[in-house]
């Protein structure tokens, strides 16, 4: 067994956003096992107070580039909640579609270009490009279409136009949707063949389980993103998302410009691997047989896993994807008037974006000025898990050696696919 | 031929959503990666060089070490160039120059432990406030065209064209009917082309995302404020959204 490990990852790299890994282990005894966020903060929640309601959410919006249409959407339901507006819906339909397109965008981005490098131990999908070109352009394909979807739903790929409080400024035509529904049907060829490539690559996912708290939206209709309560394995009964203060109870620490979470247990988990877990009995069928062939047949203590569990969402963001279509192309698309009844209130929005549950909450004044916000980032949310996974994985591995466990830190640090300048900063406790 | 171009992206205090429309040139990004070398991209690959012949930069300017940080990244590049709004005038993150006070922002955030010393911040700043940038690519987020038209030009050693011409002509181009007739207040008239007038196609005013023109044409804009029954206000408090100082005065 190595008695000496020391590992200084300094801007760990293919992550969105600057963290660090130290560890440092002298005569086998832990000194420091640390997952450090020195991110430039932004201050997001001072921003937009003083901004008229309308503003908010492209403000917000900007929060981060990758979930930019989750951050709308948790931003507009805020907003909406505060006062009073009900959406139609077509409107609620078009969101459902838009995110899923960011939900597959994100997730093929992430496993593919971001993960799988590691399992193949080169540095970057670059050397990919040539040594594995058929699955470079198929992972382009599947990219390309979910920015499609965003950009035809949306009006644009990132930071969308037309997501709008209480309604969208623009529909997509019929003959858009027909064709979308078409390539989405004939991508999910691609999906299977992508599902097998990862199966053929599972064997390099580190054998780790740690089980903690996981927390995501849960809801009865379907396996919940838009919409629903907030469910983990440590509670019985749903909560409303409006008490989700007490739910992820967040505090500064020193080596983080992000701030840490937790509820019933020292550290919860957000994202894939939590949603999947609390709400996998909803998957449809093709979904489903993905997980089963991958390896996830119920519950999961494996972080690792949770890319596995990103595959599988793609899967059902294609899916159901092509049922809210269905939809659409029986009902009027007709663009909504802008009509708004400004009122004074304070809301929540809750709504899951790739990584995880994301909290927006407003306060407006009468004249719908914000004069209160409150972001909560799932990136934040995962920090603290991070941290705990790191200690029980090192002290488990000291034997693995410095160079190995390094590597194993790093990708399990991208297995929960943070996005760091999301996560900086956000909390604010001016609400009584 | 010689040599590939040495490329390296950095970003700084941003939203990453600039690198993330080079990602989505989809399979273009692979012939790019014929034309340069990528040396460094923190986001997408581990590694890193000494020095660069290109260096991209995302994001504003936010605290002193990462001043110091770009400025050790100028040294060691024979160009340097500011690719998104907030690397070209502070973006969106410089809204929080406009509250009364940097303390005020730091206890809206991070309530009674806003004085730790790893929150620190200074007033946002784009690049070109720090060091000397050669190329601008503005927007929120770039124009992924643009952005290849870009890097095709410098590294055929042409200076980039952005164009300096208002929304308001790639708008008539599409036809699309004046939000000012639609009781919107748009910034169309001062704003920068090169998005494609995509807002406003979309149905929604535009926020100049990608600044303004040069010597905007101040007196067109007063005249449709006069006519659409608006006042300087509407245009001094919407235009700040993005970064961009008011040039707007009369």
């Amino acid at each position: 067994m190595s008695k000496n490990i020391k590992i200084d990852v300094h801007h760990i790299t293919r992550v969105e956003g600057h963290g660090n890994i130290v560890v440092d282990i002298k005569e086998g005894n832990v000194n420091k096992i640390e997952w450090q966020v020195p991110e430039a903060p932004r201050f997001f929640e001072a921003m937009v107070i003083g901004r008229e309601y309308h503003e908010v959410a492209t403000i917000t919006s900007r929060i981060c580039g990758i979930c930019s249409i989750g951050h709308t959407f948790a931003s507009l339901k805020a907003t909406e909640a505060a006062m009073g507006i009900e959406i139609s819906d077509l409107t609620k339909n078009l969101r459902e579609l838009l995110l899923h397109g960011e939900t597959l965008q994100s997730h093929i981005l992430h496993v593919c270009y971001l993960v799988v490098p590691d399992l193949l131990k080169v540095n970057s999908v670059i050397p990919l490009i040539k040594s594995h070109t058929d699955i470079i352009l198929l992972v382009t394909r599947l990219h390309r279409l979910a920015n499609e979807l965003c950009e035809i739903i949306g009006g644009r790929t990132t930071h969308p136009i037309r997501a709008r409080v209480g309604r969208f400024s623009m529909m997509p035509t019929k003959k858009e949707l027909e064709i979308l529904k078409k390539r989405l049907v004939e991508s999910v060829d691609d999906l299977k063949k992508l599902a097998e490539v990862v199966k053929s690559l599972a064997g390099g996912i580190p054998d780790f389980t740690r089980e903690t708290e996981y927390l995501s939206l849960t809801n009865d209709k379907e396996y919940a993103f838009y919409e629903g309560e907030c469910i983990t394995n440590d509670i019985n009964t749903p909560l409303h998302v409006d008490g989700y203060k007490n739910m992820v109870n967040e505090f500064v620490v020193p080596q983080s410009t992000a701030k840490y979470g937790k509820f019933n247990r020292e550290s919860f988990m957000v994202g894939a691997l939590a949603r999947y877990n609390n709400n996998y009995k909803q998957l449809p069928s093709l979904s489903a047989s993905v997980a089963g062939m991958l390896g996830l047949d119920g519950v999961n203590y494996n972080p690792f896993m949770n890319n596995i569990a990103q595959v599988v969402e793609c899967v059902f963001a294609v899916e159901r994807s092509i049922e809210i279509i269905d939809e659409l192309l029986q009902t009027e698309l007709k663009t909504e008037k802008k009509e708004i009844n400004i009122k004074a209130g304070r809301g929540v929005g809750a709504v899951e974006v790739p990584r995880g549950i994301l909290f927006h909450e407003y306060e407006y004044d009468e004249n719908g000025i914000c004069t209160n916000a409150n972001c909560v980032i799932p990136t934040n949310l995962n920090h603290n898990n991070i941290q705990l996974d790191f200690e029980k994985y090192v002290k488990e591995n000291l034997a693995i050696g410095e160079k190995e466990m390094g590597f194993n830190l790093e990708m399990m640090v991208r297995a929960y696919d943070p996005c760091i300048s999301c996560s900086t900063h956000f909390l604010n406790i001016k609400f009584k | 031929m010689g040599s590939k171009p040495k490329v390296a992206f950095f970003d700084f205090a941003c939203c990453e959503g600039c690198q993330l429309q080079i990602a989505n040139l989809e399979e273009d990004v692979i012939g790019l990666t014929n034309l340069v070398d990528v040396v460094e991209f923190r986001e997408v690959l581990t590694g890193s060089a000494p020095e660069y012949d290109i260096a991209f930069i995302e994001g504003s300017i936010t605290r002193k070490e990462d001043e110091e940080r770009i400025k050790d990244i100028r040294e060691r590049s024979k160009l340097l160039v500011a690719f998104g709004q907030c690397a070209v005038s502070g973006g969106i993150n410089r809204l929080k120059n406009n509250r009364e006070s940097l303390d005020q922002v730091k206890k809206e955030v991070y309530g009674d432990s806003y004085n730790m010393p790893h929150l620190e911040t200074f007033p946002t700043k784009g690049v070109d406030e720090v060091v000397k940038v050669d190329f601008h690519i503005p927007g929120c987020p770039i124009d992924k065209n643009e952005f290849l038209r870009v890097v095709k030009a410098i590294a055929l050693g042409k200076a980039p064209s952005i164009p300096n011409y208002p929304v308001c002509i790639e708008c008539k181009l599409r036809e699309n009917e004046c939000l000012f007739d639609l009781n919107e207040v748009c910034l169309g008239p001062l704003a920068r082309a090169g998005c494609g007038a995509v807002c406003p196609s979309n149905g929604v005013p535009c926020d100049a995302c990608r600044g303004t023109v040069n010597n905007p044409n101040q007196n067109a804009m007063h005249e449709i404020l006069e006519k659409y029954n608006y006042t300087i206000d509407e245009i001094t408090r919407k235009i700040n959204l993005f970064g961009v100082k008011p040039e707007v005065k009369k």
